[in-house]
């Protein structure tokens, strides 16, 4: 993140500028030539798109026929829509639910592969899970977790509790949603904090070791504050992130049981392509960018999280 | 690797056998405990993909495949007769993952190759060009990695369906094939920190702009062009959200899609586990091959996105 604010222009080496004086061309021309193809593609695809996703967001469109305009009218039924306000609420506990487990565990993980081992084959056996896609992961872990044969459900039994209806139960759908998406993402974010705590120079340590301190003073007096841009950037990693789910629910629970799953992006997807109200799913689509742009901000503003503390 | 046992609170000297430390096998043993969760499940995926339905639903705890069988993969590639899958726990429902198998190799690899070239292109041209509006250009750019992708999908599956080219495998890859935010970015970064000299001496020498990204930038920048080309085809082979919405017909439909059908497609109530597993396990080879042959270099990359 840091490295974005440097200034390329001041890279410019002088024999160049001495070049160029002399030839007197400058290199727009050519820079346009070598920025077309990525210039078409941002246009087209993430630009244009852009600008037509906020102006669907006030029409009325069902694919036929053309996008009409009705104002605030797709925003005005949103805020009284219970689905909509179901979504925010379960898409919110999915994301603290990341959160909580995903930084925990990632951050454990990171100190013990920091202090017992740091071996490429532990570090790849970790990552091994993020390499693999949201729906293998959510069958892989269907498959495991089912109620009737799953082997989680077997050893649950095994130990004398009762099997749990972990996709079929209002109160397990979330959880067990925020579960695989951990277990598919606590190596990778494990990595990211190792390679900051790789980062944070040994004379820290050696000189709080000289003054006495105790394991923990160590960890939440020097490791926790040095860490602090990368945990941040996690976090916004991992918010924004949680706050698209949509892969995992939509290969195994498809939004229930009832509207246990209906997570923000499912409904989006249910509202514009299987309703074909492509008006009132750009509308929530506008509430989603807004809120993830919202949280990047806080996190990036008050957790100041392009600063060391270390300088 | 060996500078930094000394600022580990836990460890102690090395080289010389450690008397028995219980923090540290402690801090071992859950270690060992996280990566069997990692790697664990995928040997219970292949141990369920060998088994037979019946024999799984009896035998759910045996560590071993129930009644050893390859059945699952040949019907999931479409080699059993509909009666024989149907004996064996099957849908009988025509599938064919090879077409699925080939569709998804298709849609990663041209993906892969125009959004690396592009953005190697276009990486060249913000970090050693010099033109007005450089900067301004870059930050639009990176300003795209912000907006969510189900923000975008929405007017461009529109865009693909106006063009008439749902269902193509042209309209699969169009959104992806010219860059992606995150590449450029990736190897702006390299080209920044290229030496120079290199460069002007060919300059000198008369050497135009694309035979130095040629012969000069793009060989110097292989390995990190490496690193991009499998995040990136790793990224695009478990693309499952674009695929749905514009290739869902069988001959342009991906391996993340079509896992999506054949679980849906359960007949009497029975899902067909070890075919499931056997599809799972399929669509997750190429990348476990991938990995296999350049592990070091994936894991080497974690930790680079953005973080100094």
């Amino acid at each position: 993140m840091t490295t974005l604010t440097r200034n390329p222009g001041s890279r410019e080496h002088g024999l160049t500028r001495t070049l160029r004086r002399r030839t007197g061309h400058s290199d727009v021309k050519i820079a346009l030539f070598f920025i077309a193809p990525a210039l078409i593609g941002f246009v087209f695809f993430y630009l244009v798109p852009t600008i037509r996703g906020i102006y669907l967001s006030f029409t009325e469109y069902n694919i036929l026929g053309d996008p009409e305009w009705i104002g605030m009218e797709n925003y005005q039924a949103i805020a009284k829509d219970p689905l909509f306000w179901n979504s925010l609420a379960v898409t919110g506990q999915y994301v603290l639910l990341n959160i909580a487990l995903q930084t925990a565990l990632a951050l454990g993980l990171a100190l013990l592969m920091h202090n017992v081992a740091k071996s490429t084959l532990i570090r790849g056996a970790l990552l091994l899970p993020y390499l693999m896609s949201n729906v293998i992961a959510a069958l892989l872990w269907f498959w495991m977790l089912d109620y009737q044969i799953g082997v989680v459900n077997q050893f649950i039994e095994w130990t004398g509790m009762s099997r749990i209806a972990f996709f079929g139960s209002e109160e397990w759908a979330i959880p067990t949603q925020a579960l695989i998406n951990t277990w598919r993402h606590m190596g990778y974010t494990a990595l990211l904090i190792f390679a900051g705590l790789q980062a944070i120079p040994g004379h820290v340590y050696e000189v709080a070791k000289l003054d006495g301190a105790s394991a923990w003073q160590t960890f939440r007096k020097i490791t926790i504050p040095l860490l602090r841009p990368v945990l941040v950037l996690v976090l916004v990693v991992t918010v924004i992130g949680s706050f698209q789910v949509f892969d995992t629910v939509a290969v195994t629970t498809q939004g229930g049981p009832v509207n246990a799953t209906r997570v923000i992006q499912y409904y989006i997807y249910q509202r514009a392509f299987t309703e074909s109200d492509f008006g009132y799913g750009s509308a929530i689509a506008v509430i989603l960018f807004l809120i993830l742009a919202l949280v990047a901000f806080i996190q990036m503003k008050f957790l100041k999280g392009n600063e060391s503390d270390l300088d | 690797m060996t500078t930094t046992a000394s600022r580990a609170p836990l460890a102690k000297p090395a080289r010389r056998r450690r008397p028995f430390n219980p923090r540290r096998a402690g801090a071992w043993a859950l270690l060992i405990l996280a990566i069997a969760v990692s790697v664990l499940p995928f040997l219970w995926v292949l141990r369920t993909a060998l088994s037979t339905n019946s024999a799984l639903a009896s035998a759910s705890a045996s560590l071993l495949p129930a009644d050893f069988t390859f059945g699952a993969f040949l019907r999931v590639f479409g080699l059993q007769t509909p009666a024989e899958a149907v004996a064996e726990g099957g849908s009988g429902a025509a599938i064919d993952f090879w077409l699925y198998l080939r569709n998804s190799l298709i849609f990663s690899s041209i993906t892969t190759a125009g959004a690396v070239f592009f953005s190697a292109m276009a990486a060249y041209a913000f970090a050693r060009l010099r033109w007005k509006g450089r900067n301004a250009v870059f930050s639009l750019f990176l300003g795209t990695m912000l907006v969510p992708p189900i923000f975008t999908a929405l007017p461009n599956f529109l865009l693909i369906k106006n063009l008439d080219l749902l269902n193509t495998m042209l309209g699969m890859v169009l959104p992806y094939v010219f860059m992606t935010p995150f590449a450029i970015f990736f190897l702006r970064q390299f080209f920044l920190n290229m030496s120079r000299e290199v460069e002007e001496a060919a300059m000198l020498d008369g050497a135009k702009h694309l035979r130095i990204f040629f012969q000069i930038v793009l060989p110097n920048a292989a390995a990190p062009i490496a690193t991009l080309a499998l995040l990136t085809f790793i990224g695009q082979w478990n693309e499952y959200f674009w695929p749905l919405l514009v290739g869902s017909q069988d001959d342009v439909r991906v391996l993340q899609v079509g896992l999506g059908v054949f679980k849906s497609q359960s007949p009497q109530g029975a899902p067909d586990w070890s075919g499931l597993m056997a599809a799972t396990l399929i669509s997750a080879l190429p990348v476990l091959i991938l990995f296999a042959a350049f592990g070091k270099k994936i894991v080497n990359s974690i930790g680079f996105s953005g973080i100094k």
